[in-house]
């Protein structure tokens, strides 16, 4: 495999956003991550975006991503209707091939123009599942009470994440959820979606993520110090809650395992939790000990961009790994029903 | 660092129909899995990754129903991707599963695209009003119907070239059992008689709303060496975007299918496409996109590529047959149409074309789709050998 690294990142995050659309959601990041990977635009040798359709109620979304990118002359372009980090891992794997030696990636998103949390049920098994319109906090509600009864974690577990996250979030200029709250206040607020409260879920974020990543010649070539993909690895299960252990997240577990995740200690973890419980869960399915400092951004529960969130923990780590301050990090993204569908990414500094 | 040698070693593909109410969607997608399986000599536990492509989700009402097909797909366990590229993204989804061998990162490879457009209506799914901006309105031929015109305008080509490519495509699809229209009587007349729905095009000249699913398995070397079938080698894969809309784009001859052909024919050392293919397969939904995409594909000058139609170089018979399996003309499941391409291709080359196939001389064959307002392009080239 070739070495790689994330050598940019920016992000641009508002909660109801109603001045701006995509394209100029967009725009800025794109041009911000540019500028900072030293890289010239055309230089550039893949695009690569993620986004849904569902989010702006039309088809071909992505399209109109192609205005704000410089997309002209004509660019290697692809698109995932997936979170950003699986357009990395396109991007990634361009690399890998050996024909392009640098990628830019964005995800890019508005949840706030609908009900998305209600929308996001026809990502349900159609004929089975959808038409009960089972809304996206009504699974996670579910999955949190299976992880409870089953004594996987408990509602202090879940209150002392969730308040740590929107603490942490207080340090993060992007984050739009960010309060002095103790587990405690948490646990005193009432259930609101049980056994959630309105601490554990995510807020509904707009916005747009860039980064931009590199083969060791060019990125030792533009970066102090790249932050090196080690491992990246994803897996899905099967979508069907009765098939699946919704108390453990297997596919997180094999994805951590096959990018070797426990092969040394995890200083940092951005995990893609957008609802308390997913945090105690993820750290277990990702082999994380207490001395792993998790969501120092806030995590999702601070901002959470839907299709850009899960790109934006693999920049959260990448940016702590090139101000020195962290040696080896994890950063974990997930998409579907129930954390159905997980990547993983360990990232690390020159000398680690 | 070049790319690992890469082949497909299965190809499986539902037949085409308006709706298919026998299967669900899983049931769809498996049944073209299962045969590219069969093909390949493989069972579901021997894939390392699936990678589905498919075209706007608003065509079944289901957000990423990827991920709802995991399981029908053999995925539980492994990585698996999705790709939206818009009309192209067949071709992309194909181009993504290679490009995981290509890498040396997985060694079998299963790509799946598929559309079941009776779940919904594709004129309304591909025009329903964006927030913030003016809608076209117009489904898919009412875009491009100015862009025809514009053709027309520019190379002098007379009224009737569009029709032939309307008859000689779905004269071609009475070979292939899978093909949606098999018009067993269609002749120039019925098509200048059937109704004009975006001048210049009349409703034979215009493809068919499918619900249908290709699928592939696409190997490494090893594997396509132990194959049980014939492989199809990959020689090259390319894909180029542009915006939609700016002054000065041509959009009846873009720059992005120019600059595409040129990387793709350049890996797999094509110098003259008409001579070093034996047969291509090429997203043709409007008639008179043959013409158009001759010239764009360098198959001809610019101008000429109504008088190759004109002549039957492109007819099955032709010096240069397009789309001898009848083409997205006679079957187009939107999202599978471009891997449909692909697949075709890639069966010429393994003369597994039945009888559709063609004879082959330079065992070269070229897969092309495009998609959104003729701005997303992706191409391979295959063949029946490695490449030196």
């Amino acid at each position: 495999m070739r070495d790689v690294a994330v050598i940019a990142f920016a992000q641009s995050l508002v909660g109801h956003d109603r001045e701006h659309n995509e394209v100029e959601l967009i725009s800025p990041v794109v041009q911000a991550a540019v500028s900072q990977s030293g890289i010239a635009r055309h230089d550039i040798g893949f695009t690569v975006s993620g986004s849904c359709d569902y989010l702006s109620g039309g088809p071909f979304t992505f399209v109109q991503g192609l205005d704000a990118v410089g997309a002209w002359p004509p660019i290697k372009e692809s698109h995932v209707e997936m979170d950003a980090a699986w357009a990395l891992y396109e991007a990634w794997v361009a690399i890998q091939v050996g024909d392009v030696d640098s990628a830019l990636i964005y995800g890019f998103g508005k949840s706030s123009t609908t009900d998305v949390h209600e929308v996001f049920s026809l990502q349900n098994d159609p004929y089975y599942v959808a038409p009960l319109w089972p809304s996206t906090i009504d699974m996670a509600a579910l999955q949190a009470c299976a992880a409870l009864h089953a004594g996987v974690t408990t509602e202090r577990d879940i209150a002392e994440f969730s308040a740590a996250c929107h603490r942490a979030a207080r340090s993060n200029p992007h984050a739009i959820a960010a309060a002095d709250v103790s587990a405690d206040e948490v646990l005193a607020a009432p259930m609101t979606h049980p056994p959630l409260r309105d601490a554990d879920i995510a807020p509904i974020t707009d916005g747009a993520v860039a980064v931009v990543i590199a083969a060791a010649a060019v990125a030792r070539s533009v970066c102090d110090r790249p932050a090196w993909i080690r491992g990246i690895e994803h897996r899905i299960e099967p979508q069907a809650l009765g098939v699946r252990d919704l108390t453990a997240s297997a596919s997180t577990r094999a994805a951590a395992e096959a990018a070797g995740v426990g092969d040394a200690p995890v200083e940092v973890a951005e995990i893609h939790a957008q609802f308390g419980h997913e945090g105690p869960l993820l750290a277990r399915a990702l082999g994380l000990g207490a001395d792993t400092v998790v969501n120092p951004s806030g995590g999702p529960l601070g901002a959470n961009p839907l299709m850009s969130a899960g790109l934006i923990r693999i920049g959260e780590v990448a940016e702590r790994i090139w101000d020195g301050g962290v040696g080896r990090g994890v950063a974990h993204a997930t998409q579907g029903p129930c954390l159905q569908q997980n990547l993983v990414c360990v990232l690390e500094g020159e000398g680690s | 660092m070049a790319p690992k040698l890469s082949a497909v070693i299965g190809v499986g593909q539902t037949r085409h129909v308006t709706a298919r109410h026998d299967v669900s969607m899983a049931g769809l997608v498996r049944e073209a899995a299962r045969q590219a399986l069969d093909d390949a000599g493989m069972d579901w536990s021997d894939i390392d990754a699936v990678v589905v492509g498919k075209a706007p989700d608003t065509f079944e009402g289901v957000i990423m129903p990827e991920l709802y097909l995991a399981d029908a797909l053999g995925a539980a366990g492994k990585p698996m991707l999705r790709v939206h590229t818009a009309g192209s993204v067949g071709g992309s989804t194909a181009i993504v599963a290679a490009k995981l061998v290509m890498a040396g990162i997985h060694e079998r490879v299963l790509a799946v695209a598929f559309e079941k457009q009776s779940e919904s209506n594709a004129t309304w799914g591909l025009t329903v009003a964006m927030p913030f901006q003016a809608p076209l309105v117009a489904g898919a031929g009412g875009y491009f119907a100015p862009l025809i015109r514009a053709y027309m305008a520019r190379s002098g080509a007379p009224r009737h070239i569009g029709h032939l490519v309307a008859v000689k495509d779905r004269r071609a699809a009475l070979r292939n059992p899978n093909a949606h229209l098999h018009l067993a009587d269609i002749d120039l007349k019925m098509v200048e008689e059937s109704f004009l729905l975006w001048d210049p095009l009349r409703y034979l000249d215009v493809c068919p709303s499918s619900d249908g699913a290709m699928a592939m398995v696409i190997g490494s070397e090893s594997v396509a060496d132990a194959a049980p079938g014939p492989p199809a080698w990959i020689h090259g894969t390319a894909m180029r975007s542009e915006p939609t809309m700016f002054a000065g784009r041509d959009q009846v001859n873009p720059q992005a299918g120019r600059d595409c052909a040129a990387d793709v024919y350049a890996q797999a050392g094509i110098t003259n496409p008409r001579q070093d293919f034996d047969c291509a397969e090429v997203y043709v939904p409007f008639s008179w996109y043959e013409p158009m995409w001759l010239e764009n594909l360098g198959f001809c000058p610019e101008g000429d590529g109504w008088k190759l139609t004109e002549a039957g170089a492109t007819a099955p018979d032709g010096d240069i047959p397009w789309n001898p399996s009848g083409g997205v003309l006679s079957s187009n499941p939107i999202g599978a149409s471009g891997m449909i391409r692909f697949g075709e291709a890639a069966q010429q080359v393994r003369e597994r074309a039945g009888d559709y196939q063609v004879k082959l001389q330079t065992g070269r064959a070229l897969g092309q789709a495009y998609g959104g307002g003729s701005q997303f392009f992706s191409m391979w080239v295959v063949a029946n050998h490695k490449p030196d």
